[in-house]
């Protein structure tokens, strides 16, 4: 096997460095919403391996370590021509529209990954094994990470999935080339914290569709490219002269796993300051450095999973009911609301919204209750309630 | 066997021994209700019954209570009590009915059901985590999961002797370690090592009696309907897992079967079409579902249900009971391994069930409430069908609510399949006997 792999410099968004901001965003939002994947198909052409990895958490470090690109699978808005006839009824958009990427050629993988988040989604191993000639498998994440010896499990998990990794790849990971990847990682959370500062302290600067183009791109191209992206555009954010409008400041739950369309979460923004969300929680999954001088950095990273970690109603801690931590998020953000949203047939989703209203009932909290799914096109419906919502809150 | 034995005796002893056991379990049930006495909730992939049961905890299979609320015609009224307290119509059949008893204090049909003193759960199944939280919420209970890692690809699926598994049995052991600290601290008192080797003894009674009758289906005439008959058997395997009445209704069940075989006595009136079935039974309309079937000679000899919902039993596996913690690790590990395997890597078990069971068709029922089983149906079917000469129908209803179950469209299907199947019947002979033409009257329509 060999130790060196791919030029770390390079760059996978056509971008230039200068472009003004409102031109960056632009850009990246159309990238974040290109099935074509170009930022994949570049990689690729310069020889490079990818790793896809469902929803919700990957320790992307891994493939990161072995030179792999890892790219968040998360479906996407198209029409979906092949991956329907594969499911039954029932089943929620973003299992088809994954499996149409992959189907279409249109994500080139060399290496599938899935977690046993949800019924359905532990059953993409298995269709992606009859239909595409790469491996797929199942990483299982623990749900009793109540056990004292879950990061035990956890870390030999990893190691076994660094094996299948390795052999992808041809490149052997050291410890090191893994703590040099964790520190890149730490850097890219670290940033992303900044983001959503930004996004918590003077949300008139960053409307929750800009911030999630921000943190989706992440998903498709190089962490230290996307550092680098958002050094720069964090000031540029933050040096902002828009004034701050009478909305209120509401927690969007819900988008932990299927994404809303972005045209969704531009209506919502056009009443509410959206000052904290789950969107795309795995890629902030972690909420501390893990850390990097430790002998054993699997082990490390098997920790910060477990201990130093968000929610989501797909992983299941003793520690963390989902309800409380929804209701610490609210207060943490000082919003006056939360936008209770589930995909439509997202089983995990809608079961926690019962417990969610149940809370925020007793809590006196308002809510504002809705379903989604990728192939939504209108909006009109959603924002005459959610203004009607939100002048309740601020005529209140 | 007894020579005083008749076969009007023992042909359909099993159903009828079943129906009671079953009833008298629910009845205890209602009594530890009245009296107040401790119950763990468990869920039937890796109840570890046996443990619990060493502790003299009454066990409570909520999926065996919903299910029961469908065959009884009432799951309509549960799933209307949940849904009015805010669950979607598009989750699970079967938690809706459990919250909407919880939420009526336990009525049940068969009874009432006693409140979780614990909850004991795997990750067999995504629904088991969502579900034990509701009541973590409701009761404020002991909540114990136990993380049994299945089949991590297709390619190593089934293989249950490779090095990791000495890993990953080790894992459930020690989680199995905290569970019984927790059980102890709950009943107040240790485990006592020599009634838990009862109970595991029982179990391996069951599991060899179990590994018998599957094995005499695989004969012509069936002996039993998979699912029909079959899923009185897994309740039984289920409630009395591990008791001196189960392991005796199994063995007497294994006389029963081997006079049927012996006889030539089919589990429907004149087989005509071997049927395997994959999924999870129609319940709201359960018989009638099976009649759909037997009308025109279809009998179902083997199911995908009766591999994950028998809690390993079709593995064979026998505890160890010089080292009882150790192998009941070992058989939760390959019991939900196996389980998980029959729901999302199943191609290759089929394949081979169609070949052992000679299968004529293989019938896909993939339902609204469980999208673990359900998901991958519909692609798994594309390889069956390309690897094996066998027909195949693919109907989607639910287990337990009736608004998505449509009689009359579901018989449209099933007719045309059997239609299917006799025509190829039919052709199929042509081709053997080509001078003395087809024999129409040996395909079978419904009357």
């Amino acid at each position: 096997m060999s130790t060196t792999f791919m030029n770390e410099t390079m760059t996978l968004l056509d971008l230039s460095p200068d472009a003004p901001l409102d031109e960056a965003l632009a850009a990246l939002r159309e990238v974040v919403e290109d099935a074509e994947m170009p930022t994949v198909h570049r990689w690729r052409e310069a020889g490079g391996k990818v790793l896809g990895h469902f929803q919700v958490y990957f320790p992307e470090e891994l493939a990161h370590a072995a030179g792999m690109l890892p790219v968040k699978v998360r479906g996407g808005q198209m029409d979906r021509r092949e991956a329907d006839s594969h499911f039954g009824s029932y089943l929620c958009s973003i299992l088809r529209s994954s499996l149409e990427l992959a189907l279409t050629k249109r994500l080139e993988l060399d290496m599938f990954v899935t977690h046993p988040i949800c019924d359905a989604a532990r059953n993409l191993a298995g269709l992606w094994a009859r239909n595409l000639p790469y491996p797929s498998q199942i990483l299982y994440l623990p749900q009793n990470p109540n056990s004292a010896h879950a990061p035990e499990y956890l870390r030999n998990e990893y190691a076994r999935v660094l094996g299948d990794i390795e052999a992808v790849s041809g490149f052997e990971v050291s410890d090191e080339a893994l703590r040099r990847s964790m520190a890149i990682y730490n850097e890219n959370r670290r940033l992303l914290r900044e983001l959503y500062a930004v996004k918590r302290e003077t949300p008139w600067l960053l409307p929750v569709d800009e911030a999630y183009v921000l943190v989706a791109v992440g998903g498709l191209i190089r962490r230290e490219e996307h550092n680098e992206l958002l050094r720069r555009l964090i000031p540029r954010i933050t040096a902002r002269s828009h004034r701050r409008q009478d909305k209120i400041r509401v927690v969007f739950e819900g988008g932990f796993c299927e994404q809303p369309p972005l045209d969704l979460l531009r209506a919502i923004a056009e009443f509410c300051y959206v000052v904290d969300d789950d969107l795309l929680i795995g890629l902030r999954w972690i909420l501390e450095d893990a850390p990097t001088d430790t002998p054993d950095p699997l082990l490390a990273l098997a920790e910060a999973y477990l201990d130093h970690s968000s929610y989501s109603p797909v992983q299941h801690d003793l520690r963390k009911p989902k309800e409380k931590m929804l209701l610490r998020r609210i207060r943490e953000s000082r919003a006056d609301a939360a936008i209770v949203a589930a995909a439509k047939m997202c089983e995990p989703g809608l079961d926690e919204q019962v417990a969610y209203m149940k809370e925020l009932d007793t809590e006196r909290m308002p809510y504002f209750v809705t379903e989604f799914e990728e192939k939504m096109t209108g909006f009109e419906h959603l924002q005459i309630q959610l203004e009607t919502f939100a002048e309740n809150i601020l005529f209140e | 066997m007894t020579a005083a034995v008749t076969g009007e005796e023992i042909v359909g002893r099993g159903l009828r021994e079943g129906k009671y056991l079953f009833a008298q379990w629910f009845m205890r049930l209602g009594q530890a209700a009245e009296n107040g006495e401790q119950a763990a909730y468990v869920f039937v992939m890796g109840s570890l019954a046996e443990l619990l049961r060493a502790f003299d905890l009454h066990i409570v299979f909520p999926e065996i209570n919903s299910l029961q609320t469908a065959v009884k015609k009432v799951s309509g009224e549960f799933l209307t009590v949940a849904e009015d307290y805010g669950y979607s119509p598009d989750v699970c059949g079967y938690v809706k009915a459990d919250v909407a008893m919880q939420l009526q204090d336990g009525r049940h049909p068969m009874g009432r059901i006693p409140r979780p003193s614990i909850a004991v759960l795997t990750n067999a199944c995504n629904t088991y985590l969502k579900w034990a939280e509701i009541w973590d919420r409701f009761y404020h209970i002991p909540l114990v999961t136990v993380d049994v890692p299945a089949s991590r690809s297709a390619a190593t699926s089934g293989q249950l002797d490779d090095a990791a598994l000495e890993s990953d049995r080790r894992f459930v052991e020690q989680q199995l370690r905290e569970l019984i600290v927790q059980l102890e601290a709950l009943t107040g008192r240790p485990l006592d090592m020599d009634r838990f080797r009862q109970v595991l003894h029982d179990t391996n009674r069951m599991t060899r009696a179990w590994a018998r009758i599957l094995e005499l289906n695989r004969g012509t005439p069936s002996v039993f309907n998979a699912l029909m008959d079959g899923t009185v058997y897994l309740g039984v395997a289920n409630a009395l897992r591990g008791t001196p009445e189960g392991a005796l209704y199994f063995e007497r069940l294994v006389e029963e079967m081997e006079y049927k075989a012996a006889h030539g006595i089919s589990a429907i009136e004149d087989e005509q079409h071997r049927l395997i079935f994959v999924g999870v039974p129609c319940y709201p309309i359960f018989r009638r579902f099976h009649e759909l079937f037997a009308e025109w000679g279809g009998s179902f000899v083997s199911s995908t249900y009766l591999w994950f919902a028998a809690g390993g039993m079709n593995l064979g596996f026998e505890y160890d009971l010089d080292r009882p913690i150790e192998s009941l690790a070992e058989g939760v590990l390959r019991s939900v391994r196996a389980a998980t395997d029959a729901m999302m890597f199943h191609d290759r078990a089929l394949l081979e069930a169609i070949d052992v069971f000679h299968a004529d068709g293989v019938v896909y029922h993939p339902v609204k409430s469980c999208r673990t089983v359900s998901t991958g149906l519909a692609d798994s079917r594309r390889v069956v069908l390309q690897q094996r000469d066998v027909q195949c129908l693919y109907i989607e209803s639910d287990m337990m609510d009736q608004r998505v179950v449509s009689e009359a469209q579901l018989k449209n299907r099933i007719d045309a399949f059997f239609e299917g199947l006799n025509s190829r019947r039919l052709r199929r002979r042509a081709q053997e006997a080509p001078v003395a033409g087809p024999d129409a009257s040996a395909t079978r329509v419904p009357a």
